[in-house]
């Protein structure tokens, strides 16, 4: 297996801004370009503009893509309208989540599924086994599109001046194809930060005419190029889960408080649904542990992997934590045995390389967004 | 960026000023500092603690990690800078000024300290 990281289409474009790179899932993507929490801070007032060129998109077509959807996946996607997009996740035969993502809806017959870049391998895989018996056909299409994010409460106002679609028509969770600054696209109300913005997946050889044209429209309402330090930060203050952190394969929906995505009534046998109605089962009548939001009472930063103690006892791990700049506290997400995990437990600490710091148990999200 | 002549280095990105009066002023260098990314907390050795040449004093976390913080010299605390506790992104925006550190009252130098040029060099910044 080469070594050699994969290299986005803005990639040139990234260096001659000076940023600082980090190997991510095998992609050379930009980490931050000055300050994060400038960045995080744009986002959050203003614009931030993103690559993540690195998400894998891989499109359903034929006379049954809903119908084999919807016996992949948990959610149901026959049920989803055309120009709409819908979270939801892809799990093994026993409940395990293989990875959470996003799927739209572009035609009656056509879907694209966009997974995390550490999974798409795994759910391109997934998905091409268990088409078989469906007329449905399963494309690889991580090289066909560069994606370009616009976050932050300044976006709409932005991307207005570039295009002529009906930006006040396409809400949140919905997509239709484009035109800004000229470059055909799939424009989508979605984003991993918190705020409302949108995501634009372009061919890779107009991704660096949309960066420029957006760069040149966003900078006097404030925009700034943001790394994915920031998105890190901006998703944790928004309670939204990472694959590999708050997701993993030995955790089933249920176990991670997103039970809501498994759509039982869709009807359909689909792949986990016995293991997840128990999964159900259990999360509502005696849960292990349950994912809390944490808040420190210092300053000193939960990372994951940390443990939570109570009493000296562990009680939980810490899957998430971040200086948080909105709150200007640290903050994290973590698995916290039920009896502890209710908002307002008391004598709930981190151990921060041998210190049991304060902490103080709070409900998910950290921060919600004025609509 | 440049790192300042008067100033000598430690291979761990710390810097260390000329002594007056036996005392050195101890922090990190701008490369340090910006490896590490906003710095939000810092947690420094306190007056009166002894400190060791190479060995940990400290803390420093930024967004994404914590990182260790080391003595250049052996001695004993005189100053812990306060503002940078209060301020820690003073670490950046001024690492060989206003984010300096501590002080120390120095005992014993190590004999691998670096020149700014050699440290320049060392650090390929």
């Amino acid at each position: 297996m080469s070594t050699a990281p994969r290299l986005t289409a803005l990639d040139a474009v990234h260096r001659a801004l000076g940023a600082t790179m980090t190997d991510f899932a095998g992609w050379d993507m930009p980490l931050r370009y000055g300050s994060e929490r400038d960045e995080h801070n744009a986002v959050r007032t203003k614009a931030g503009l993103f690559d993540l060129s690195h998400m894998g998109e891989i499109t359903v077509t034929g006379p049954q893509a809903a119908d084999f959807l919807n016996y992949a996946l948990v959610g149901d996607l026959a049920g989803v309208g055309v120009g709409r997009a819908r979270y939801t996740m892809i799990c093994r035969e026993d409940g395990g989540i293989l990875d959470d993502l996003i799927v739209y809806r572009l035609q009656e017959q056509e879907y694209m599924v966009v997974a995390n870049a550490s999974n798409a391998q795994i759910v391109l895989e997934a998905l091409t086994e268990r088409a078989a018996g469906f007329d449905a056909d399963v494309r690889d299409d991580r090289d066909a599109y560069a994606l370009l994010a616009i976050q932050g409460p300044e976006s709409p106002g932005i991307l207005k001046a570039l295009t002529d679609a009906d930006l006040d028509g396409l809400k949140y969770y919905a997509g239709l194809p484009g035109t800004v600054a000229g470059v055909p696209a799939l424009i989508a109300r979605t984003g991993y930060t918190g705020e409302d913005g949108f995501e634009l997946f372009v061919e890779p050889r107009h991704a660096e005419k949309l960066w420029q044209a957006l760069t040149e429209a966003g900078a006097p309402a404030g925009l700034i190029p943001c790394g994915l330090s920031c998105r890190d930060t901006l998703r944790l203050e928004a309670g939204m889960p990472l694959y590999g952190h708050e997701l993993r394969t030995d955790l089933t929906p249920f176990d991670a408080g997103l039970g809501r995505v498994v759509k039982f009534e869709k009807g359909d046998d689909f792949v986990g649904r016995d293991a997840l109605a128990a999964a159900a089962e259990r999360a509502a009548t005696k849960p292990p542990r349950k994912l809390a939001g944490l808040v420190a009472r210092g300053r000193r930063v939960p990372r994951a992997g940390m443990a939570v103690v109570a009493d000296g006892t562990v009680i939980g791990e810490v899957t998430s934590g971040a200086p948080s700049p909105t709150l200007g506290k640290p903050i994290a997400i973590a698995y916290v045995d039920a009896e502890h995990a209710a908002p307002g437990t008391e004598g709930v600490g981190v151990d921060i390389r041998g210190t049991h710091e304060p902490y103080d148990v709070v409900a998910l999200p950290f921060y919600k967004r004025q609509k | 960026m440049s790192n300042p002549q008067q100033l000598r280095y430690s291979k761990e990105h710390e810097w260390l000023s000329a002594a007056e009066d036996g005392v050195s002023t101890v922090g990190i260098t701008e490369h340090a500092a910006n490896a590490l990314g906003d710095v939000v907390y810092v947690q420094l050795p306190e007056v009166g603690d002894t400190v060791t040449a190479g060995e940990t004093c400290g803390e420093l976390e930024s967004t994404k990690s914590v990182s260790d913080l080391y003595s250049p010299v052996t001695g004993e605390v005189v100053e812990a800078n306060q503002d940078v506790v209060d301020d820690p992104s003073l670490v950046n925006t001024a690492p060989f000024e206003g984010g300096w550190l501590f002080k120390v009252r120095v005992a014993e130098e190590p004999k691998d300290l670096l020149s700014a040029d050699e440290y320049t060099e060392f650090s390929g910044a």
